[in-house]
């Protein structure tokens, strides 16, 4: 057998360990748009933002371990296009791969704000480059706006801040986090950002209007109620979009991100892990697509036993996420989008100490909690057994 | 064998305890990772060996 996996990073990584764990050793090639072994992200909106630590110590391989897996490495060579009916994967550099088996974890890219192509002082953060490139620029003082309060926002605007530098954090929606975790959860956030002296810009006046801009370089953010904020530094945090574009015209069918099945195939010989696949969640009756470090991992593993044939179960995990704001730790199973209800069952949220119960229809689909990781964790199991609402509040605490 | 930790790394997943519970926990308010058992017996081997694969952010180290 030959396989071929594309995207370098975390659930293309772990695919190709798994593969090897599992007893597979026939040929493993690896191919990575990045120039880059294999590295972690989650640190580069934190540790690595903050230079808390050195970029060396987020490498997920050093190059003795890519020898001991016996990798073949094709890195900073970006796929460019696929024939899954002759099973032959292109290169941008000319070569082309046959393949018995192919997987495609080639993440996802942030999406650019509208109309913005070439503007100087405006980032995007995803890669270690962009990091440093960020970190170089937050000397203190420095005037930052960060466009979009999501997770890689919010974790910006804090990392940030500890460097010292003055933060506006601008966001459409009313709270922080909302469409993530709800508007109470939101709203405790906030008051993070407020209390460590970030300028909270939300709701429909705080949309982004555009920019002003002076030979080529943005020197303020103009919001729709016209309040400009000028800075020296914006960062576009606005979301990612699944890096399919190389795959038009493959036959695979893209929505959002690479449609799989429930055992994270796309097509015959073709699998998908990571940030850029969507399957259908079997016990959650919906199609998934998780943006959170865990599931890179424990995708690529499935992914590396499906295709030895060693599961034939479909892929049903209980999602993880976590994220760091300041010294706040928030952790959180499940699904927690879309909720019809958000339940504090532990503590309260204003002693930033609870732990919050999700709801949709009559079903248990989530917990968040904050400074109480163990109660967290109690939920796991009932959220891995499908649980009903009322069965799972019926032996809560509260 | 031996495992060594970096806890910084560690995210709270808990991928950890659920494939070697007799050798791993998590700490009560963050759920950072814990090792019960540094020199775990032999029969814990394979499931170590999982645990430190699962870990999503390498913070698990087993030298043998
Ligand atoms: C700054 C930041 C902070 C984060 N913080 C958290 C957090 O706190 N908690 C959490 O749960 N998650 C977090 N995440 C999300 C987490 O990092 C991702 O879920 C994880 O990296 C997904 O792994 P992946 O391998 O699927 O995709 P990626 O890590 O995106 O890797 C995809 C790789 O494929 C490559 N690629 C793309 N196109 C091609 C091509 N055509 N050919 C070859 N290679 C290609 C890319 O260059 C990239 O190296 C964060 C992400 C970022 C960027
Ligand atoms: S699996 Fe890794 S990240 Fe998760 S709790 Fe264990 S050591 Fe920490």
């Amino acid at each position: 057998m030959s396989v071929v996996v594309v995207g370098a990073s975390a659930a293309g990584f772990a695919t190709a360990e798994g593969l090897r764990r599992n007893g597979y050793d026939g040929a493993l090639t690896l191919v990575g748009a990045e120039p880059e072994l294999p590295y972690d992200r989650p640190p580069l909106s934190k540790q690595v933002l903050t230079g808390a630590w050195e970029a060396d110590r987020i490498r997920l391989c050093r190059p003795d371990k890519a020898i001991e897996l016996g990798l073949d490495l094709r890195l900073g060579t970006p796929a460019a296009g696929l024939d899954p009916a002759t099973r032959h994967l292109a290169l941008t550099d000319g070569s082309v791969l046959p393949y018995e088996q192919l997987v495609l974890a080639t993440g996802v890219v942030p999406r650019p704000f509208p109309g913005t192509d070439g503007l100087r002082g405006l980032r995007m953060l995803r890669t270690l480059e962009d990091s440093l490139a960020l970190r170089a620029d937050l000397a203190p003082g420095a005037r930052l706006v960060v466009i979009g309060a999501g997770f890689l926002g919010t974790e910006i605007a804090a990392a940030a801040r500890t460097l010292g530098a003055e933060v506006w954090l601008v966001e459409p929606e009313p709270v922080p986090l909302g469409i993530a975790v709800g508007t109470a959860v939101g709203e405790f956030v906030a008051g993070l950002h407020r209390e460590q002296g970030v300028h909270l810009h939300t709701g429909p006046a705080a949309a982004v209007r555009d920019f002003k801009v002076n030979a080529g370089t943005v020197e303020a953010v103009v919001l729709a109620d016209g309040t400009e904020l000028r800075c020296d530094l914006a960062v576009v945090a606005i979301g990612s979009v699944p890096a399919t574009g190389w795959l038009a015209g493959s036959g695979l069918t893209l929505g959002d991100g690479i449609e799989c099945d429930a055992h994270c195939s796309a097509a015959p010989g073709v699998y998908a892990a990571g940030d850029v696949a969507s399957w259908f969640h079997e016990r959650a009756g919906i199609r998934v697509r998780l943006e959170h470090r865990t599931n890179a991992t424990e995708q690529g593993l499935y992914v590396a036993k499906a295709l030895l044939g060693q599961t034939g179960e479909p892929f049903t995990p209980v999602p993880y996420f976590w994220s760091d704001q300041y010294d706040t730790k928030i952790v959180a199973f499940g699904l927690l989008r879309g909720a019809d209800e958000v339940r504090v069952v532990e503590g309260a949220i204003a002693d930033g100490e609870f732990v919050a119960l999700y709801r949709k229809g009559n079903r248990l689909t989530g917990v968040l909690g904050v400074r109480r990781a163990k109660s967290v964790r109690q939920w796991r199991a009932l959220l891995a057994a499908g649980s009903g609402w009322d069965e799972a509040l019926a032996i809560s605490p509260k | 064998m031996k495992i060594t930790i970096d806890r910084d790394r560690c995210c709270g997943a808990g991928q950890c305890v659920l494939a070697a519970p007799d050798v791993f926990d998590q700490d009560d308010e963050e759920g950072l990772v814990i090792v019960l058992q540094e020199s775990p017996a032999p029969e814990q081997h394979q499931a170590v060996r999982e645990a430190a694969s699962v870990c999503p952010t390498a913070t698990i180290e087993v030298t043998e």
